[in-house]
């Protein structure tokens, strides 16, 4: 029998505070109708109307959800066959130098990731702008879903593949109707992540870019540096509702389905 | 499986797809890169486009080549040996990950020790709850302390509301700052793999230490915290390593005094259009860098490979 003692539950209220307070009190200001930040004049929807006019952020907001949802695919699919390629090729020539380069870009300063890229730009004479950061990112990401879709998997019940190809399926039909609807939901949350991970970059991005492709992050990082601002308060938390509704939604949908396929899975 | 006897000349090259497609793609954009940073980190600075020299010039044929690597020197390591300023962003950005990361364990473990502790239920709810903040911008996150922070924020508010001080105290551009940045920002990171790990953990053993009369407190130590291990090695290596290569978080709450390596990177990339050294600083934080990396590879790969 599990008993919550009092230590315990400190802990958790404690860290969930910790956890969402500044987050809650960024959405409270977003609301203040006083300009000074420290001072609270009632609650205003007007740095939100300010921000429906303002040109760049729309603009800078549109470019990321652009370079997000390019990115993610491709990351999706190059880190998809990655994991395919890692769980199911047993040993093949080359494994060790592979499996590096997927696990290695997980741990390194994003500084050194965004520098070389853009120093290989250069090197390539390729003109930067969207598409340079979406390679970026792409790299980044793609190695975020190879390791999610390898643990899905990793504990992948072979006797129904087995049994597919007994039945005369070749190997890459068994593939495209029995294993990949089964892996969906990780690739599904795989492209989650690397649309987070894309959405949420700015030093990657900041080396990347180029003229006419300032992403949202970059566009706030350079108004945040000057100081706190409402707009922005306004402009973050119309991102963390979004974030919030698309989590939120995404981990019902996931356990409405797991709970709906649990019987025909056992 | 896709086993040998079934192989047709279709699917083994639908195999060589699968594994060539992912694998040219990360030797151009991950390995490449590396490499040209390895080089330029040789080069001399220059006023030219690309800012530096030589540049390989295979037009010129072998000439061209062997001019190439006569220009190449390790004058830039000597600077970052020579050149205080690149020592303390080194000794100042290990320092930092190291007590950072201490500082998580020290906050996750309880957190994530009472988690595993909850029933089912709210345990799925509350890990929801611990990742939601990392669905959500870093920057955003970031940003948010600065509200909090700044000298009329809230925190100096309730401080001097409580009498606790008289004045209100600097918080933002001092290390305390960082400190509770990437605490905040890389709590998820610790608390998710110690959960794993915890939640794992075979209840049967401590109720045996407990019939045996082993005091709880002992029980924890004896049992609970070596059984936990791997998660905190795993946790530690997760914030460890890329807490010191930061830039946000000591760009927008620490001071300009005494900069970070990401920091130093950037300014000396963006800021004095010094690629050479910008390149060589890199190239000296990845070698700081591989034990701890090759640590996480290897524990990434076991856990692949157990499982």
């Amino acid at each position: 029998m599990r008993k919550v003692t009092a230590f315990n539950l400190f802990a958790i209220v404690l860290g969930i505070v910790f956890l969402y307070l500044p987050i809650v009190v960024l959405v409270v200001y977003s609301f203040n109708a006083s300009r000074l930040v420290a001072v609270w004049g009632g609650w205003s929807t007007q740095w939100y109307a300010e921000l429906a006019g303002d040109a760049a952020i729309l603009s800078a907001a549109s470019i990321s959800l652009r370079v997000a949802f390019v990115s993610a695919s491709l990351a999706t699919f190059l880190g998809t066959l990655a994991a395919v390629a890692l769980v199911r090729f047993g040993r093949f020539r080359g494994r060790l130098l592979f499996a590096s380069m997927i696990y290695a870009p997980l741990v390194m300063p994003e500084v050194i990731t965004g520098l070389s890229l853009l120093l290989l730009f250069v090197a390539l004479a390729v003109d930067r702008g969207f598409w340079t950061v979406v390679i970026a990112h792409t790299t980044m990401a793609a190695c975020f879903v190879t390791v999610v879709v390898q643990s899905r998997l990793v504990d992948f019940d072979m006797s129904l593949e087995e049994a597919a190809m007994d039945l005369g399926a070749p190997p890459l039909r068994t593939f495209l109707t029995i294993t990949l609807p089964l892996i969906l939901p990780a690739i599904a949350a795989a492209w989650m992540l690397a649309f987070a991970l894309s959405l949420d970059d700015l030093v990657i991005a900041s080396f990347t870019t180029g003229p006419g492709a300032t992403t949202l992050p970059i566009r706030i990082y350079s108004q945040v540096r000057l100081g706190v601002k409402p707009e922005i308060n306004a402009v973050c938390s119309i991102f963390i509702a979004v974030v919030c509704v698309a989590v939120l939604t995404a981990s019902l949908v996931a356990k409405l389905t797991a709970a709906r396929g649990a019987p025909t899975r056992l | 499986m896709i086993d040998a006897k079934r192989r047709t000349p279709e699917t083994s090259l639908a195999r060589k797809l699968v594994l060539a497609l992912p694998y040219a793609w990360l030797l151009l954009f991950f390995l490449v890169p590396f490499l040209i940073v390895l080089k330029i980190s040789l080069s001399q600075s220059a006023i030219a486009q690309p800012p530096y020299a030589p540049v390989l010039d295979f037009a010129a044929g072998w000439r061209g080549i062997a001019r190439f690597f006569a220009g190449l020197s390790f004058d830039n390591y000597r600077l970052l040996g020579s050149d205080a300023l690149y020592l303390l962003s080194y000794v100042k950005s290990l320092e930092i990950a190291a007590f950072a990361t201490l500082l998580l364990l020290a906050i996750g473990y309880p957190i994530a020790y009472a988690m595993a502790r909850t029933p089912r239920r709210v345990q799925a709810v509350l890990v929801v709850l611990v990742v939601l903040p990392f669905w959500t911008s870093f920057l955003i996150r970031i940003y948010a302390w600065m509200n909090i922070l700044q000298r009329d924020g809230l925190l100096n508010k309730a401080l001097l509301a409580l009498h606790i001080v008289r004045e209100p105290p600097v918080w933002l551009a001092t290390d305390t700052a960082i400190y509770i940045g990437i605490v905040y920002s890389y709590l998820p990171f610790m608390v998710l793999p110690l959960y794993a790990v915890l939640e794992k953990l075979d209840q049967s053993l401590l109720e045996a230490a407990a019939d045996l009369g082993c005091p709880r407190w002992k029980a924890f130590w004896l049992v609970t915290l070596p059984l936990s291990s791997p998660g905190i090695v795993a946790g530690v290596l997760l914030c460890f390593i890329p807490i010191v290569g930061e830039f946000v978080i000591p760009d927008l709450l620490g001071g300009s005094n005494a900069p970070m390596i990401g920091q130093t990177i950037w300014t000396e990339f963006f800021g004095n259009k010094d690629w050479p050294a910008a390149s060589a600083v890199a190239v000296a934080l990845v070698c700081i860098l591989v034990t701890p990396i090759v640590l996480f590879q290897h524990q990434a790969m076991r856990a692949s490979e157990k499982s």
